[in-house]
C-alpha cells in the first residue's frame, strides 16, 4: 500500500477520536431522570387518569386527544376505561402532579423555565414534574409557555 | 437438518395466519378500550344551535359602564397592557359611531348618538371570512356558531387579522406574560406570534356560566340563543330595532346593537 503506515495510523487516531466519548464516560452509570413518584402529590386517590403504564407510555397522545375534544368539539369530559369521568384539561394533571417540593435543578431547558423577566409567581416557578423525564429525553414540551404550571391552577 | 420447499410453505403459512389472526384480536381490543373510554360535554355546560349577543345601548352611557365590561374580560382571559396601541390585545373595547357603523351613516343623527361609546367584540359571524383565510384551521366555527381559536395550530400568520373586517383580532407581538397585571391560573395566557379574539366565553359555557362580559353589564349585554324562538335576544331582534355592524360585506354577524330601546332616543 502506498504510504500505507500513514494512513494506518490516521485511521487508529480517527477511529480513537469518534469513540471516544464511549470510552470515556464507560463504567459511569446513568443516573437516570428523578423519580417520578416523588414528584407526585400522592392523594388518597392515586389511580391516574388511566393506569399509570398507559400513562408513561402515552400521555403526550392523551392530551392531544383531549386537546381535540375539549378545543374543536367541545367535549369537556373524559370517561376513561374504569368508567370515571374526568376534566380533560391540563388542570386535572396537576392537580396531582405538581410537585412543590421538589425542586427542578436541572429543569433549564424547559421553556417555561427560560421565560426571564416574568414578574409572576403563578407562572415562573417550574418545579413542575414533567420537567425531569423530559429533561432526560432532550424533549421540550411547551405546554407551560401558555398554560399555568402546577400550583398555578385553583380548580 | 435441512427443510424442504414444501415444509417452508408450510410454516410460513401457518406464522402468516398467526400474525394476521393475532392482529385482527389485538386490533378488536384496542377498539373495546377505545369505546370504554369516551368524551362528552358536561351536564351543566349551556347549549345553543346559534349564540349571539344584544348590546343595549340605553345601558351604556358613561365610561364607568363599559370600563365594567371590559374589565371583567381582561381579568378572566388574561389579556395583557402593552401600554401602547399599535401592540393592543383588545377582545372587547369601545369605539365610537363612525367606526363602528363605517359605511351606513346618517348625517342627521344626533351628536348625542354619534358620541356614544359603543362596545364592540368579535361578530361571531355567520359566514367569518377569517376562518376562510386560516391556513392551518387554527380559526374554525364550531356547531353552535361560535368562532373560536385554537391557539396551538396558529401559526401567526395574520391572515385572519386582514380579513376580518372588524379589526376584532390582535397579534401577540411581545410576550404578554409580563405585562398581565393579575394572572388567571384557569385561563392559558397566550405566546409571542399567535393571534387571538373574543371567544364568547365557549370555556365559561362549557361549564353552564355565562360569558363574563354579560355578567358584569348589569342588563346591558344579552346573550342566547338566537335560534330558540322563546329567548330574549331573539325576542329583541325580532321585535325591536337593532342594527349590526357592515351588514353590507354578507358576513352576517352576530352581535346585534339595540338602538331604540330603554329610554334612549
Amino acid at each position: 500500500m502506498y504510504k500505507g503506515g500513514k494512513i494506518i495510523a490516521s485511521l487508529i487516531i480517527f477511529v480513537a477520536f469518534l469513540t471516544f466519548p464511549f470510552f470515556y464516560n464507560m463504567g459511569k452509570a446513568n443516573a437516570g431522570p428523578e423519580n417520578l413518584a416523588a414528584n407526585t402529590k400522592i392523594t388518597a386517590n392515586t389511580q391516574c387518569v388511566e393506569p399509570a403504564s398507559y400513562m408513561l407510555a402515552n400521555h403526550m397522545q392523551l392530551l392531544n386527544q383531549w386537546r381535540q375534544a375539549y378545543v374543536r368539539d367541545g367535549l369537556t369530559e373524559y370517561t376513561n376505561s374504569q368508567g370515571q369521568t374526568f376534566k380533560d384539561n391540563l388542570n386535572t394533571c396537576i392537580q396531582c402532579h405538581s410537585t412543590g417540593a421538589v425542586s427542578n435543578t436541572v429543569g433549564l431547558s424547559n421553556p417555561a423555565v427560560k421565560n426571564v423577566g416574568v414578574s409572576s409567581s403563578a407562572v415562573n416557578t417550574s418545579d413542575q414534574f414533567c420537567v425531569s423525564c423530559h429533561n432526560y429525553a432532550s424533549v421540550e414540551p411547551t405546554c407551560w409557555s401558555c398554560h399555568s404550571e402546577p400550583g398555578g391552577a385553583t380548580k | 437438518m435441512s427443510i424442504n420447499r414444501r415444509q417452508f410453505l408450510k410454516r410460513a403459512g401457518i406464522v402468516t395466519a398467526l400474525g394476521i389472526g393475532g392482529s385482527i384480536g389485538l386490533h378488536g381490543k384496542i377498539v373495546e378500550a377505545a369505546a370504554e373510554a369516551g368524551y362528552k360535554t358536561s351536564s351543566q355546560a349551556l347549549n345553543a344551535k346559534h349564540w349571539a349577543m344584544v348590546v343595549d345601548m340605553s345601558k351604556f352611557k358613561s365610561e364607568d359602564d363599559f370600563k365594567k365590561v371590559a374589565q371583567s374580560c381582561v381579568n378572566i382571559h388574561n389579556i395583557p397592557d402593552f401600554g401602547n396601541p399599535k401592540d393592543e390585545i383588545k377582545w372587547i373595547w369601545e369605539d365610537d359611531y363612525e367606526h363602528t357603523f363605517s359605511g351606513g351613516d346618517n348625517e342627521y343623527l344626533t351628536d348625542s348618538f354619534k358620541e356614544l361609546p359603543f362596545v364592540v367584540m368579535c361578530n361571531h359571524c355567520e359566514n367569518p371570512p377569517c376562518v376562510k383565510a386560516c391556513p392551518t384551521g387554527a380559526t374554525f366555527k364550531k356547531p353552535d356558531g361560535i368562532v373560536d381559536m385554537d391557539y396551538h395550530r396558529c401559526i401567526g400568520c395574520r391572515f385572519c387579522m386582514g380579513a376580518c373586517p372588524f379589526g376584532a383580532r390582535s397579534f401577540n407581538y411581545r410576550d404578554p406574560r409580563p405585562f398581565i397585571k393579575q394572572i388567571n391560573p384557569d385561563f392559558p395566557t397566550r405566546t409571542p406570534g399567535v393571534v387571538e379574539k373574543c371567544t364568547f366565553c365557549v370555556e365559561r359555557l362549557a361549564v353552564g356560566q355565562m360569558p363574563a362580559c354579560v355578567e358584569a353589564s348589569n342588563g346591558g349585554l344579552i346573550f342566547g340563543d338566537l335560534d330558540d324562538p322563546k329567548s330574549e335576544v331573539r325576542k329583541i331582534v325580532s321585535t325591536k330595532y337593532t342594527i349590526r355592524r357592515k351588514t353590507d360585506l354578507g358576513t352576517q354577524p352576530s352581535v346585534y346593537y339595540l338602538v331604540g330601546g330603554g329610554d334612549h332616543a
